[in-house]
């Protein structure tokens, strides 16, 4: 029996049958887990053996379709996705065994909509024509909507569901466009067709491809500024749901545009990859300034999620220079980097969101400011979370430090291109990434200082539980994936070239390694020197003494929780700093009896402008509804004028058709 | 022979840095027209410090007490990728200046966790200003590398010193000039020197670094602040290999180490004497005035970086 094939029975098996045991949420939750994870198994062994041996999978079904039936295989390069996504998919679902605990009040359609939704992400990239991508992308989309609007009693998911629908929507119509010009100039809807054809295609309707796809794909990816519905959807999801959107379905977007730009088109002119740089650069910077600013946990993590795909674009919009220049061996290192953070991230991204999902479970809110502390209740979690961030500000010898260091190594190999223009580019490119590693430094200590370190903050944070040991699990798996992605970064490379390799058609040569880096003799010569400081401290100052006592609480009897620093307070400098992005605004109001120097109680509120969706979408938004009221007017709920319509619309059809006959 | 000798130069680095803090302190004592203490007295304070008992807040975790290990280490190791006397570093094969740059972002990012370990406002307020000043300071250090990197085709510091060391003067053009005096603002940032913080002092409204390690006492407090002399000793030999490499020993004969061992003290003693000046003749910068001085530092290593990689002025 064919594997895909098995793949999809399992998971339309597990929609099914948590539908059929709704009545018994426990085990609707754990069958549609254990499906999911069986049918993400299969497919990850499945794609891993097309990865590393090279053996091609494929499944083709001619159903009852004019568009070609369905077909569906697996090369290298969708094999590397159909990884990402099944590998995350597999770890989400045990995870979810004992996290969706928290949803079983809604365990039949959580059940159903999580195996549809991964069913079609994972079929995304395998597919192998329009109908088959399309039905594919369409069943993510419209499951993951539906799994954001889990909670519809709720007006905020609501409100970021149709937000999502709206702009994913529009999204598929800019892919549709992209395919359906393709299908104008081959006559057919097979992908094999397209790569032929593409030298014949005039640079208009090359660019038009391109700028269609660049949109679509860049609206799933969440490049700014069509990033404005993933800090609304991301969050109002299951944790795993949003783990595996921000982890694995932004990436889809990535596959999309290489898809198209690299295998159907062949690369462009040097302005594309000019663009994709840009739009990195721009997304990475502002997508980590706008996560320091958060601090409800998931927001923060999926405004991070921006700026991730900003630093793949960054990868990948070096490659598309590199290769519209001539400089294949460069363009291949490029392309690995942006492959390589991309695999990253899904994994620190995913850990993070486990963590967090487990955090608001144990705590039942999403307010950093009203936990802290939980390290001493929570310490797997912690310890997990710790790694997590640790890997996504790009720390030796982590995995998220390996493939940010590999971008470096690329756009510093455009510094030695002949055209200025690139160059240049290169270089502020660089500078953008230097920024933003910082960036993500201070988000992340915030987010993990402020929601684990110290005294909690509310009653629910001092009450919080340690997570489920299927939580526990997840999370451990993922921990251990940034280490060991990061120790082995060579080996990863080795694999991934060959498919940059492939991408980029016309290298012959591998890129020679600008300078190596092994992480793991960075951790040996640390845990050396690390031991050696343990033993000359032993030595000289003899056994330890260690007294705990309570930390100064500023000669006021006790430390309380309210005399820590906020994350509000953390992020202040960065607030003023930025303030002309952020354009801030605060209130401060204090009660008073006899004067302002003797409040009875203060309250201050402090909120930032999102400039992208006040000046860029409002106005658009406007004018839609504008129009929307004027045409409104034609239709005044009158029959009356309903049947003149129709009689006028008649009138002129006939009128039409006499003078057309004549 | 070599192989010894690369591996033991991090070493002499680490033992010789509080010597060099102890050097910067003296001669800020004497342009103040002070005595001061004698040159050896951070040894003295790191051995006091390790003999001492440790006070650990009840309110800090695990993560607390690994710190002084993480900070230590990180720099520790953060010293085997740089040449100091021998053109090469025992870490080549293994990393580069970027990673040097990561290397010195982990103990930061745990010091600013331990700041916010321990529940108090000082701790936090440190930490936030800490990383700030980090965020601002990090895209200069990177482009003040890149500006070295791209004069030499390679980011690894033993081949970028070599290659300076033996392309005689010329190789000092404008681009390096520029990135140099970035690469010096860096450092008075990255090290927690006037104008940027106060190491000298525990007032709250000036201290940064100090404000962040506020908590830690005895073996802790001392691997904190030998990790932090050792920071500066590094950024001091860094300025020193990228920009005035010569003299530096390019074989490993005890002739030739001898000199660069001389010449490399020399160097080292300017750029104290440079640092004593800095920090004695300003005053510290109001807090949001940081950013500029590190956007300064930015610009002038961009324009360096353009000078050197796009324009291709120099060598």
């Amino acid at each position: 029996m064919n594997l895909l094939a098995l793949c999809a029975a399992l998971f339309l098996g597990g929609s099914l049958l948590s539908l059929v045991l709704c009545e018994r949420p426990a085990w609707a939750r754990q069958a549609s887990c254990i499906l999911a994870a069986l049918a993400s198994f299969v497919l990850l062994l499945e794609s891993s053996s097309c990865l590393l041996a090279g053996t091609a999978y494929a499944w083709a079904w001619t159903g009852p379709t004019a568009l070609g039936g369905f077909s569906w295989s697996l090369t290298p390069f969708s094999a590397l996705f159909t990884a990402l996504i099944s590998g995350l998919g597999l770890v989400a679902s045990i995870y979810a065994l004992g996290y969706a605990e928290e949803y079983d009040s809604q365990a039949g359609s959580l059940g159903f909509f999580y195996n549809l939704f991964l069913l079609g992400m994972s079929l995304v990239p395998a597919a192998r024509n329009v109908f088959t991508f399309l039905f594919c992308w369409e069943v993510m989309t419209l499951a993951s909507f539906f799994l954001v609007i889990l909670d519809h009693e709720k007006a905020e998911a609501r409100k970021a569901g149709y937000l999502y629908f709206v702009m994913s929507q529009a999204g598929t119509a800019c892919i549709f466009a992209a395919f359906f010009l393709l299908y104008k100039s081959t006559g057919s809807w097979d992908f094999a067709a397209f790569p032929a054809a593409a030298p014949g295609l005039s640079p208009l309707v090359k660019t038009a491809v391109f700028l269609f796809s660049l949109i679509g794909f860049g609206t799933k990816a969440g490049i700014v500024p069509l990033h404005i519905w993933l800090p609304h959807a991301h969050p109002a999801a299951p944790s795993h749901v949003s783990s595996l959107m921000s982890g694995a379905m932004i990436k889809t977007g990535i596959y999309g545009l290489l898809l198209v730009v690299c295998s159907f088109l062949g690369g462009g002119p040097w302005w594309w990859g000019a663009l994709v740089l840009a739009l990195g650069a721009l997304s990475s910077v502002l997508g980590v300034l706008y996560a320091l600013m958060e601090n409800d946990s998931k927001r923060l993590l999926a405004f991070s999620s921006v700026e991730n795909i900003g630093i793949i674009l960054l990868g990948v919009g070096a490659a598309m220079i590199f290769q519209s220049l001539g400089q294949g061996s460069l363009a291949v290192l490029a392309l690995t980097a942006g492959l390589f953070h991309a695999i990253n991230h899904a994994v620190f991204k995913g850990l993070l969101f486990f963590g967090a999902g487990s955090v608001i479970k144990s705590t039942h809110t999403r307010n950093m400011e009203e936990m802290g502390g939980l390290i001493k209740r929570m310490p797997v979690t912690a310890l997990c979370c710790l790694i997590g961030a640790m890997s996504i500000s790009a720390l030796p010898p982590l995995n998220g430090f390996a493939s940010e260091w590999l971008t470096y190594q690329a756009l510093l190999s455009g510094f030695g291109l002949s055209a200025a223009g690139p160059r240049v580019l290169c270089l502020l490119a660089s500078a953008a990434l230097a920024l933003t590693g910082g960036l993500a430094a201070a988000c992340f200590v915030k987010a993990f200082g402020i929601s684990f370190l110290a005294l909690p903050r509310s009653r629910h944070a001092e009450d919080a539980r340690e997570a489920s040991f299927f939580e526990q699990l997840g999370m451990a798996i993922l921990a251990a994936a940034c280490l060991i992605l990061g120790l082995g970064s060579a080996a990863v490379v080795s694999i991934l070239q060959p498919i940059a390799q492939a991408l980029l058609a016309g290298v012959v040569s591998m890129p020679a390694a600008p300078a190596s880096l092994v992480p793991g003799a960075l951790l040996a010569v640390m845990t050396a020197a690390a031991l050696a400081a343990w033993v000359a401290v032993r030595l000289i100052g003899g056994k330890p003494r260690v007294r705990t006592a309570p930390t100064w609480g500023c000669g006021l009897p006790g430390l309380s929780a309210r005399m820590e620093y906020t994350a509000t307070a953390f992020s202040k400098p960065f607030r003023m700093l930025f303030a002309f992005l952020y354009q801030p605004t605060r209130e401060v109001r204090q009660d008073c009896t006899l004067s302002p120097y003797f409040p009875r109680n203060i309250r201050y509120s402090s909120e930032i402008t999102f400039l992208i969706r006040d000046r860029l979408y409002q106005p658009v938004i406007r004018a839609l509804l504008g129009i929307s009221y004027f045409v409104r007017r034609l239709q005044a709920g009158s029959v009356n004028l309903y049947l003149a319509y129709l009689s006028a619309t008649l009138t002129a059809l006939l009128l039409l058709s006499v003078w057309r006959s004549r | 022979m070599k192989g010894a000798i690369l591996w033991a130069q991090p070493l002499l680095l680490i033992l010789a840095a509080p010597l060099i803090t102890g050097c910067v302190k003296k001669l800020k004592a004497v342009l103040q027209n002070r005595q001061g203490a004698g040159v050896f007295q951070p040894y003295r304070d790191l051995l006091k410090n390790l003999q001492k008992e440790e006070v650990v807040s009840e309110t800090a975790s695990w993560i607390f007490r690994l710190i002084p290990y993480v900070a230590f280490s990180a720099t520790a190791a953060a010293c085997c990728l740089i040449p100091v006397v021998l053109a090469g570093s025992a870490l080549d094969f293994a990393g580069d200046l970027i990673a040097l740059v990561y290397l010195l972002a982990l103990p930061r990012f745990f010091m600013a966790l331990g700041g916010l370990d321990a529940g108090s406002a000082f701790g936090g307020m440190g930490s936030s200003r800490e990383m700030m000043i980090a965020s601002t300071a990090e895209p200069a250090f990177l482009m003040v590398l890149f500006t070295a990197a791209v004069q030499t085709g390679t980011t690894r510091a033993g081949p970028i010193a070599a290659v300076l060391a033996q392309s005689g003067w010329g190789a000092f053009g404008p681009g390096a000039a520029l990135a140099f005096a970035a690469l010096f603002l860096v450092a008075l940032a990255e090290c927690g020197r006037l104008p940027v913080d106060n190491p000298a002092t525990h007032l709250e409204l000036t201290m940064v670094h100090e404000a962040m390690i506020l908590e830690h006492s005895g073996r802790s407090l001392a691997l904190l602040e030998w990790a932090s002399q050792i920071k500066l000793a590094l950024f001091l030999t860094l300025l020193a290999d990228l920009f005035v490499p010569w003299g530096m020993a390019m074989s490993a004969d005890l002739a030739s180490l001898g000199l660069g061992l001389l010449v490399l003290a020399l160097k080292l003693l300017v750029l104290i004497l440079a640092l004593a000046l800095v920090e004695t003749s300003t005053a510290k910068l109001r807090l949001f005035r940081v950013p500029d001085f590190l956007g300064a530092a930015f610009v002038l290593a961009l324009l360096g970086l353009l000078s050197q990689g796009v324009l291709k002025l120099g060598l």
